[in-house]
């Protein structure tokens, strides 16, 4: 039998009887978790604690883990696009959209810049998303829920771009091999406009309300901190990384969907704190915005996806009034059009770091393998590392701070 | 200037001779195989040596290839990255059928731990030197290794899904 099945007074037994305190006080151990508001899924910490303090600690993971990886070798690549919206479902399009990218890049397929720009502009949207979310939620963990209730109505603004997009607003399953099923419409782009023109100044004010806020400041600096060394060895990057100070940006440091085209800055924190992950977050929500703006200013007219008959979705009216188009369409939803035997590993900077996807292929309908780098898997198991000698509710705030999902963290 | 992948190659062939083989540009990222039991020697070589510096693990995960030779039916791929040089590399290891079995990494990078233990859990590939090598997304009391490719995905014993009814054979599936 494991010792996780084991009562946890059971597996820490020993430790708590050689750790009686002089006063007679004893260790405790404590579940937090699995279902949990702030653990903001389903996984699991046992915490050994003295008093308040945490001194040692475990996750367990795997509550709703749905075999992804298996189910991809077992379907044809269209279908696979449903998986990655599940991952991490806070900014789906950028799952989405890294997996037609790695697609593309064992076909070798050149997408228009069109299609790059606006896939640049809906994967800035859902970073924007993703960083709403957290940031908001980490007031809420820390008892600021005024902060939350100001932006989140701006999640289900861009939201409803997506859905003009897409149709879909959550699990978006948005785009093709080579571009998106169909252009934008005037009212995605008048959409996204009143979002621009909108939601800077509410960020402003949720911004003023919380960085500077005393008790904020006092619940977050020096809370779950972790130097950059120690942050490289445990696989860290986006957000998390670069509040250690470490510049890493995949958008910059090998970029894909034209991001070399825009300009943007990569804001670092300096302790690595719960407090720089928080100031990261709101500064890179700026630098989205303007990568959308730059975007927009720019956008090439042209096509909207690439030609390549033998791997994009014909449009629905044709499947329906087109002979060639209906047979296009079956031989593409059933797999019968197989890609080269090739391997290839893409990465996109993901809402919460690299997000990376190891694609095997052996010329049959399915990919041979597929598997997921998700960042939120690499950053749990550093939590207990973060957090021991550190009190109870600052396991709360840097639990929250490290923006883990448990949909990508069980994939 | 940036490393080139030719003098990765020389390097790693000069300082390990055969333990490093089968070099291959794909696509953007050159991909060489280790042997097994040098995996951490190799790798910990690529850390710390002055113009390697692949600084940062970015990745790891198990393969099944059931219908290889015995020696060669799991593989471990590593994927590396000199965050320097902006280099990435991907390293590859073979292991035997019946008892697979590596070194694990987790002494020279941390973020090797849980990704080691989830190839553990699916693949089955035993980790010499883990620190704590169980079961971490599946459940402890299983006996199957899932991601082998022996175990299906669904029941092989349903008859509402036979792929025949949809007019596929073996030879187009």
């Amino acid at each position: 039998m494991s010792d996780l099945l084991l009562p946890p007074e059971l597996r820490y037994a020993g430790i708590i009887e050689q750790r009686k305190n002089e006063d007679g006080s004893e260790l405790s151990v404590l579940n937090l978790g699995p279902t949990h508001p702030a653990t903001h899924g389903i996984f699991q910490n046992i915490l050994l604690m003295d008093g308040e303090r945490i001194i040692d600690g475990e996750g367990t993971v795997g509550y709703i883990h749905r075999a992804f990886e298996k189910i991809a070798e077992n379907r044809p690549f269209y279908q696979i696009t449903p998986l990655t919206d599940r991952m991490n479902y806070c900014s789906s399009p950028i799952n989405n959209m890294g997996w037609w990218m790695t697609l593309e890049k064992a076909l070798g397929i050149e997408v228009p810049k069109r299609a790059q720009y606006l896939r640049v502009i809906v994967m800035e949207l859902a970073r924007i998303a993703d960083h709403i979310i957290c940031n908001s939620v980490l007031g809420v963990d820390t008892g600021a829920l005024t902060g939350f209730l100001y932006v989140f109505q701006y999640r289900e603004k861009i939201y409803e771009i997506y859905e003009e997009i897409c149709g879909a607003r959550l699990t978006t399953n948005m785009g093709r091999i080579g571009g998106f099923e169909r252009d934008w419409s005037p009212l995605a782009f008048e959409k996204l406009n009143t979002l621009l023109e909108e939601f800077p100044p509410i960020w402003r004010e949720f911004e003023n309300l919380l960085t500077r806020n005393r008790i904020f400041m006092d619940r977050t600096i020096n809370v779950g901190p972790i130097a950059a060394e120690k942050a490289i060895s445990y696989g860290f990057t986006g957000p998390n990384l670069r509040a250690a100070g470490v510049d890493y940006d995949i958008r910059v440091m090998q970029p894909y969907s034209s991001y070399e085209d825009f300009e943007f800055d990569i804001p670092v924190g300096k302790s690595g704190d719960t407090y720089d992950r928080f100031c990261v977050r709101n500064a890179e929500v700026w630098e989205s915005l303007s990568i959308i703006k730059q975007a927009l200013a720019k956008l090439p007219e042209g096509p909207y996806h690439a030609d390549v008959p033998d791997y994009y979705l014909p449009p629905k009216d044709e499947v329906y009034n087109n002979m060639e188009a209906l047979i296009y369409h079956f031989k593409i939803v059933m797999g019968e059009v197989p890609v080269p035997v090739t391997e290839v590993y893409h990465p996109v900077e993901g809402g919460n770091g690299e997000l990376g996807f190891y694609l095997v292929t052996d010329g049959s309908r399915t990919a041979y393998r597929l598997h997921f780098r998700r960042p939120c898997f690499i950053y749990y198991q550093a939590f207990n590392d973060m957090v021991q000698g550190q009190m109870l509710s600052d396991a709360i705030a840097t639990l929250s701070s490290l923006n883990v999902i448990a949909g990508e963290l069980d994939a | 200037m940036a490393l080139e992948t030719a003098v990765i190659q020389n390097t790693l062939a000069d300082q390990f001779g055969a333990k490093v083989s089968n070099f291959q540009q794909i696509h953007d990222i050159l991909t060489f195989e280790v042997n097994t039991d040098d995996i951490k020697e190799v790798m910990g070589f690529l850390r710390d040596d002055k113009t390697m510096r692949f600084n940062f693990l970015t990745d790891l995960c198990g393969m099944h290839f059931p219908d290889a030779v015995p020696e060669r039916q799991f593989g471990m791929v590593y994927h590396m990255h000199n965050w320097m040089d902006n280099v990435r590399i991907r390293i590859k290891c073979f292991m035997d059928g019946e008892k697979p079995e590596i070194d694990s990494v987790t002494g020279l990078f941390l973020s090797a731990n849980w990704q080691e233990r989830e190839t553990y859990d699916f693949f089955g590939i035993i980790f010499k030197g883990h620190p704590q090598l169980k079961r971490i997304l599946n459940m402890d009391e299983m006996v199957s290794f899932p991601m082998r490719k022996e175990f299906p995905l669904e029941d092989g014993g349903r008859t509402d899904k036979d792929d025949r009814f949809f007019g596929r054979t073996t030879d187009n599936c």
